[in-house]
């Protein structure tokens, strides 16, 4: 009786399916409400601002994208059913999530049903999982994290470090990511210093720091505990440089920490303030539309929904299938795909690749100081 | 008026068979998450609602379950002996919290279960040696019974459903039996109670460590059906989230935290139309609905009902029967 | 050493605010028996209402403060008391708890989805010079919000125990039935509490946006830290919630540095649960009750 029961509702998903294809449907799974709104929204802007431009553009192959959008409310579990939903909805592609820990989650939904999915998440995990359907819009933390600790190395000459870090599914893939590559360059690391998640007092943290002896601190937060760890630092006069990802020297964090920012420094995969025409121009036009500057994550939605339209073209129909099946091992340049807005290259567990930056923190300012090569 | 009650029990049973039939999976998946909440709010409900404790710790509880589930289930352990082993740890750690804190009269239960769930979610976090830490545990096995897999979602619903109605014939029982009749005398007037001989304070402490052990079923159920826990699906706020089920559908009523499970979680898929405001409509709902019927949506429904009734009719068994 | 006074300095500046909070939850319990889930929400709150003043009625500092101070009277003392804790007053303590859960989720929301859900600088209100103090850094900011609460908590203790009206107060929430027959307003006594407790709230949402940005979620940790810091200091005493939010503040950074961070929120609960078992009045509480 389960067989029937079975066979009679994948019989009617699969008619729904067929039929809801009369447009491009793309499903918009991110945080909206709980701890990840911020970086949610921001993807969700990012995606949302892309669509309308290729809707204005006569849409993709013809046809015009419409969005739907599921809140995970940064809750696994939710993120799993709306994933599901939008699968029952009939979507031909899903963007999101942008936290991992759901992401983890949900994707194998999006693999049962084989929906490609373009996640905003960076930790390692995702793409270790043999999972055809997935792909990053951002390089993951494996990737960005060995490029920084050669340049600390080289360049900085370090050798003792602090590392702080959020005790979250997040900064812990950035705090093993960094364990594992110290030891390749003769880094070693004499305090590790966990936080927790929207932490606001970061007196002690910084004190542990600041008398531990290192020569820079190594800072893994989130965008907003990284401005309250940077001026508690400026306030206790840490004296050391400091060393992060985007989360530490992003347009946010330096909007929020003030002069306190200045000096930090880091590796950032996307950036706002790059040399790049096309991306200043993107930035300007997204803080025209939605009011505030976008950070990583915007840019992240956005590049996936051109990704999403430029391969669809190139593939001529609106299949999932192809469309999964050609990310694989692509490479995408802002000649032929101008929305991506850098070269971009994805490879055979959909991870990616691209240039990326290594930048200070000057007057308010990201300066960028070195061009790194994708790895 | 029994075959009325039975016509309408047989009636909801079997709307509840067929209600996934010919549904997508995100709605056999909605109605899964439904079932499961709904037995770990019907344990709260009966610290809450029968024995007027606050418990913060529902979502605490659910995490034990669903932590001791997966753990052994992916040992290779069959999943009734690890949803047995859930349940009476919870009721053992139940009575462990309850019985200091409910030596101290009013609201302490409610703030050492507060302090519990949150230094739970620290131990989940931390030790990372044994629950994975912040990335959680994944793939747990769905279990299969005689050989019947619950790999599909249709076959897992009816899993569910068999483990939900169980527990609310367990319910059932036990407010039936005269230990649970016992709590309404509890209730209307504890005084009189005591000089009959109840011994509130044990009453009291076993009504929350049984509601402690359907918060551990609920999670033993949780660890199949998502596959994937993290101790932030365990957090105080999931334990404010089935507090606010108990009391928005009724607390004090069989049927109250089963209407109200629906309620969290259907309604933002009615308010979805709202998109973002979603959150506040219900939060001022909610407001709206304890200024105006502190009994929950069942209060509420049965003031009006009454309200349309002419007086003399036999209001009981109406009131009953609304209850189904 | 300079680490120490480091610590216990930093710990009673970022306390001190604990306590405004705390003591407005612990007047709040005495006046109505109300247990306020949304406190930490209603210091979250009045920074917003400053923010409002400062970017879109383009106000300057001191005159946007005053603005949120009013509209935190009005919304968070006034219409709080009226629509959400009269009407629910005779249900019993329970309906009122959920629906300050509620209001709390409601506040949050409506800031995040109004305002906007990434954290705001927020202006600061005094100089942030730093002094070195025996090897440690403390900040101008740091002395002057520690005196601006001692002050404010110090101010209340006074109006309670000296003036006419502090005293009708007291007698409000220790007997309101007696005060009643004696000729005291109760309900405008009650009234007044929920208005000290807006006042608080701004106060400390002023204090501390500076130095923790103005974010929606921000009473999340908030509301938790005033609770215990009230549960700890006695439930029953403005001097047991101001003792309860300091030693909450030292507790949580000495736990940082020497203990262990992974588990420094630990730590603050753990003293809560031992207080509950081995002294549940609190440090500072009475054995009998109610009284401000």
């Amino acid at each position: 009786m389960f067989k029937t029961l079975c066979s009679t509702a994948a019989v009617a998903l699969a008619l729904s399916a067929t039929s809801a294809l009369a447009e491009v449907k793309i499903g918009s799974i991110v945080e909206l409400s709980g701890a990840g709104a911020a970086a949610g929204t921001n993807f969700r802007d990012g995606v949302h601002m892309a669509f309308e431009e290729i809707n204005a553009a006569g849409g993709i192959l013809g046809e015009q994208v419409s969005i739907t959008e599921y809140d995970s409310q940064t809750d696994p579990q939710v993120s799993r059913a709306m994933v599901q939903k939008a699968i029952d909805d009939g979507v031909y592609a899903i963007t999101g999530t942008v936290f991992s820990s759901s992401t983890i989650v949900n994707m194998l939904v999006a693999q049962q049903a084989g929906i490609p999915q373009f996640t905003g998440s960076e930790a390692p995990k995702i793409t270790q999982m043999n999972n055809p359907y997935i792909f990053r819009t951002a390089f993951g933390s494996q990737k960005g994290i060995p490029k920084m600790t050669k340049y600390m190395a080289e360049e900085m000459g370090i050798k003792k470090v602090a590392v702080v870090w959020a005790n979250t599914e997040f900064g812990k893939g950035g705090h093993s990511a960094f364990v594992d590559e110290v030891g390749n360059h003769g880094i070693e690391i004499i305090a590790d210093i966990p936080t927790e998640q929207a932490q606001t007092d970061f007196s002690a943290d910084v004190l542990k720091a600041k008398n531990s002896g290192a020569d820079a601190v190594f800072v893994y937060l989130t965008e907003e505990e990284s401005a309250r760890f940077l001026r508690e630092a400026q306030k206790q006069s840490i004296g050391l440089p400091m060393i992060g990802e985007t989360t530490l020297i992003g347009a946010k964090v330096i909007e929020l920490a003030g002069d306190a920012a200045n000096g930090a420094m880091g590796h950032v995969g996307l950036t706002a303030d790059a040399d790049i025409p096309a991306m200043t121009d993107m930035v300007a036009r997204f803080t025209a539309q939605f009011k505030y500057t976008p950070d990583h994550n915007a840019i992240k939605g956005y590049t996936a929904a051109y990704a999403i339209k430029c391969v669809t073209e190139k593939n001529g129909k609106v299949d999932s299938q192809a469309l999964a099946d050609a990310m694989h091992g692509l490479k995408l340049t802002v000649a032929e795909c101008p929305g991506v807005l850098m070269d971009v290259s994805w490879d055979e567990t959909g991870e990616m690749s691209r240039e990326s930056f290594f930048v200070e923190v000057q007057d308010g300012k990201q300066t960028i100081k070195a061009v790194l090569p994708p790895n | 008026m029994k075959h009325l009650k039975l016509l309408l029990l047989s009636l909801a049973i079997g709307a509840l068979v067929v209600a996934p039939i010919g549904q997508g999976n995100y709605i056999i998946y909605t109605l899964c998450s439904w079932l499961l909440f709904s037995i770990s709010a019907m344990g709260l409900n009966l610290t809450l609602g029968y024995a007027g404790q606050v418990s913060l710790a529902q979502a605490g509880f659910m995490g034990i379950g669903a932590y001791i589930t997966a753990l052994m289930t992916l040992a290779g352990i069959h999943w009734i002996v690890a949803a047995g082993v859930s349940i009476s740890t919870c009721f053992a750690v139940g009575l462990l919290l309850g019985y200091p804190a409910l030596r101290v009269q009013h609201h302490f239960l409610a703030f050492v279960t507060l302090a519990f769930n949150t230094l739970l979610f620290l131990v989940l976090r931390n030790e990372e040696e044994i629950t994975g830490g912040s990335f959680g545990l994944v793939g747990m096995p769905r279990p299969s019974f005689f050989g019947i897999s619950t790999n599909s979602n249709l076959a897992f619903y009816y899993f569910s459903l068999a483990c939900f109605l169980t527990a609310v014939a367990v319910m059932w029982w036990i407010l039936r039996s005269p230990w649970g009749r016992s709590f309404k005398a509890l209730r209307e007037n504890p005084i009189r109670a005591e000089s009959l001989g109840l011994k509130i304070r044990r009453q009291t402490l076993l009504a929350f460590a049984i509601g402690s052990a359907f918060g551990g079923l609920a999670g033993a159920m949780q660890a199949p059906l998502v596959q994937f826990i993290e101790p932030g699906s365990f957090a105080l706020v999931h334990s404010l989230k089935i507090l606010l089920m108990v009391v928005v559908g009724g607390s004090g009523y069989f049927y109250g935290p089963m209407l109200g499970a629906a309620v969290v979680i259907l309604l933002p898929e009615v308010l979805r139309f709202t998109e973002g405001y979603y959150l506040i409509i219900y939060s001022a709902l909610v407001i709206v609905l304890m200024v105006f019927s502190p009994n929950g949506l069942i209060g509420a429904g049965q003031k009006i009902w009454t309200k349309f009734r002419p007086k003399h009719e036999e209001r009981r068994d109406m009131q009953k029967g609304f209850q189904l | 050493m300079a680490e120490l006074i480091q610590i216990l300095v930093s710990g009673l500046a970022a306390g001190s605010i604990y306590a405004l909070a705390a003591v407005g939850f612990t007047l709040l319990w005495q006046a109505s028996q109300t247990i306020n889930f949304a406190q930490g929400e209603f210091v979250m709150l009045p920074a917003f209402f400053v923010l409002v003043g400062v970017h879109f009625l383009g106000l300057p500092l001191w005159p946007a403060i005053f603005f949120g101070l009013l509209l935190s009277l009005l919304i968070l003392g006034v219409a709080f008391k009226r629509l959400i804790v009269e009407p629910m007053l005779p249900h019993g303590t329970l309906p009122l708890v959920i629906a300050t859960i509620a209001l709390g989720l409601l506040l949050k929301e409506s800031v995040k989805e109004f305002y906007g859900a990434t954290a705001q600088p927020f202006p600061a209100i005094f100089p942030q010079t730093v002094y070195n103090v025996m090897g440690a850094s403390v900040s101008l900011q740091d002395i002057c919000n520690l005196a601006v609460s001692m002050l404010a908590i110090g101010g209340l203790q006074l109006f309670l125990s000296r003036t006419r009206t502090g005293r009708c107060m007291q007698a409000s929430a220790q007997n309101p039935a007696v005060a009643e027959i004696l000729g005291v307003n109760v309900k405008r006594m009650v009234l007044y509490t929920f208005l000290i407790n807006a006042a608080l709230a701004t106060i400390a949402s002023v204090l501390i946006s500076p130095i923790y940005l103005a974010k929606f979620s921000n009473g999340e940790t908030l509301g938790l830290v005033a609770f215990i810091a009230a549960i700890v200091g006695g439930f029953n005493q403005i001097r047991g919630a101001l003792v309860g939010g300091l030693l909450i503040g030292v507790i949580d950074n000495l736990s940082a540095v020497y203990i262990s961070a992974e588990y420094r929120a630990a730590m603050p609960l753990l003293l809560l649960i031992a207080i509950i078992l081995l002294r549940p009045q609190g440090l500072l509480g009475t054995k009998e009750g109610r009284s401000v």
